[in-house]
């Protein structure tokens, strides 16, 4: 893919992700988001963040399997808006929950185990966001910068936990999600044992 | 490179043109993909484009309003609180035997029939009776009770019911004195009510009180809202609410009411015993195991503080005295 038809690529992203946050404002001031639109948004948003979490995490699979090797130009892009709706999600909560509380939200992310794993999914796509730069990828070296980068794993397991504790009676979704993200994982954790075998098989038997 | 030579060169657009129509289409892309990713969004969140529609159901007549009220009232009959608008009473519904979303309940279950609905009154009484509904509305005449409702999921409305109070109906089938509960029950046909199609929940939806709390003025067998017949989405033809208690001890669409000696199972408790009881007392000291109950999102409104007993403790809170309301939550 040509450098032009890359940015093109990346426009694309940038567009794409912003049209539900556009829907959700737009919605919002129009006071169509149902009889309960704090909850909604609250939602809505943490499910934006997990769809881009998954999405990034698609990204290697899909370009192994596709050759799609230009994917991966999209991937921080991606990454950034799980962190962008995630970062909502939060803020979401800290207003319409929790009313700018700040000792009520401590206490409420203390109480509540499903916050615990939204919260650790959160605090985990910190240092990702950080490291997410060119230059931070030199600086670290590219062994490092993918073991550090490997935690979006752990933000998006953390991520369908926290759904799936939260829901009340019908946890189909929260499942499909958990089957998505099993899929993801086990593709990588299988390509992984894959690379370790010719090594395995070069030493020589005595 | 070989291909590329047997271009002719008159055959090649130029370098302007091919710019114009490269951005033209990838303009083009652009929109097509952004109105893509609106149209799934809508699909997967269709409350930003859905009229809602007011269900016509029919007036109630001669319903007896609360005059008046005195300021020393401590009936409980009528709070002084802003009532929650008739569309989100009716859209925003826990009614899994239609849909685990609360805001696709109302068209899933527009098309519910309740014609030829009976009422199955037994159990340790004297007088059992399968009532028509007609008859069992005509047991006492329709009040208007303004009532905060309170979802164990955090949050509330309040609604004006149309109803009387369930002691009403139990006296006249006279129960015994060893009628210790009242045993509830949805009605059980999945090709009316599809939610029972999915195994979410234990079909019929069971509910029950202690007969002290059936027999308390409060507990409103109701059958209407807002002047109206209950629409299907609210539990038509006729529920129960208990205002004290979350709103999942409401139960819909009542087809049994049976007097019995043993506390009787109940369904969200027999899903989940150790997140909901018997009991489901509104209780914003007790906290559903996986979340806060000590505010509420006020339908329409902010989150408020979540009261003892919904608000009525002094209707109700002596039914609970001595007992430790953290065992029996």
């Amino acid at each position: 893919m040509k450098e032009g038809d890359i940015k093109f690529a990346k426009l694309l992203v940038l567009v794409n992700g912003l049209v539900p946050l556009a829907l959700l404002v737009w919605d919002q001031s129009h006071n169509r988001l149902g009889a309960n639109p704090q909850n909604f948004l609250i939602l809505t948003t943490g499910m934006m963040a997990l769809i881009f979490l998954i999405l990034t995490l698609a990204v290697t699979p899909l370009r192994k399997i596709f050759g799609l090797n230009w994917l991966i130009q999209l991937r921080r892009m991606l990454g950034l808006y799980a962190f962008f709706y995630a970062c909502l999600h939060f803020l979401c909560f800290y207003s319409l929950d929790r009313a700018f509380n700040f000792s009520s939200t401590i206490q409420e992310i203390i109480a509540r185990k499903y916050i615990w794993f939204g919260m650790t999914a959160l605090l985990v796509m910190v240092p990702l966001a950080v490291t997410s730069t060119n230059g931070m990828i030199k600086r670290l070296g590219g062994k490092r910068w993918r073991a550090l980068h490997r935690l979006a794993y752990v933000a998006a397991i953390c991520g369908v936990i926290h759904y799936y504790m939260q829901v009340k009676a019908d946890v189909r979704l929260p499942l499909v999600f958990a089957a998505v993200l099993a899929i993801l994982l086990g593709y990588r954790i299988l390509e992984y044992l894959r690379s370790r075998k010719p090594k395995a098989a070069a030493v020589p038997a005595k | 490179m070989k291909n590329e030579n047997k271009i002719l060169s008159r055959e090649i657009t130029p370098e302007a043109m091919y710019f114009n129509r490269r951005n033209f289409i990838r303009a083009g892309i652009l929109a097509a993909s952004a109105v893509a990713t609106g149209v799934v969004y809508r699909k997967l969140n269709p409350v930003g484009t859905e009229t809602k529609k007011t269900i016509e159901t029919a007036k109630i007549e001669n319903v007896v309003k609360p005059t008046v009220i005195a300021t020393n009232d401590t009936s409980g009959f009528r709070v002084d609180e802003k009532q929650t608008p008739f569309d989100d009473i009716t859209h925003y519904n826990n009614f899994y035997e239609f849909s685990t979303d609360k805001e696709a309940v109302a068209e899933k279950a527009a098309n519910f029939k309740t014609d030829g609905w009976t009422v199955s009154v037994e159990g340790l009484c004297n007088k059992p009776k399968i009532f028509a509904l007609d008859d069992i509305l005509k047991i006492a005449p329709p009040e208007e009770r303004v009532y905060r409702m309170r979802c164990v999921e955090g949050w509330s409305l309040v609604v004006p019911w149309i109803g009387f109070s369930l002691s009403k109906l139990l006296n006249a089938i006279e129960p015994l004195s060893s009628a210790k509960y009242v045993a509830f029950e949805t009605l059980l046909d999945a090709t009316r009510m599809p939610g029972q199609n999915t195994d979410v929940l234990n079909w019929p939806y069971v509910e029950g009180l202690r007969m002290d709390e059936a027999m308390h003025p409060l507990t409103l067998l109701t059958s209407g809202l807002y002047g109206r017949a209950l629409p299907p989405q609210d539990g038509a033809p006729i529920r129960l609410i208990i205002p004290w208690k979350y709103g999942f001890k409401g139960i819909k669409s009542i087809v049994k009411i049976k007097l019995v000696e043993q506390q009787p199972r109940t369904t969200w408790s027999d899903y989940a015993p150790n997140e909901y009881g018997f009991y489901a007392n509104v209780n914003p000291h007790v906290d559903h195991p996986r979340w806060s109950q000590a505010t509420e999102q006020r339908i329409g409104e902010g989150r408020r503080p979540t009261l003892m007993f919904n608000g009525y403790e002094e209707q109700v809170g002596h039914l609970y005295a001595g007992m430790d309301l953290r065992k029996n939550f």
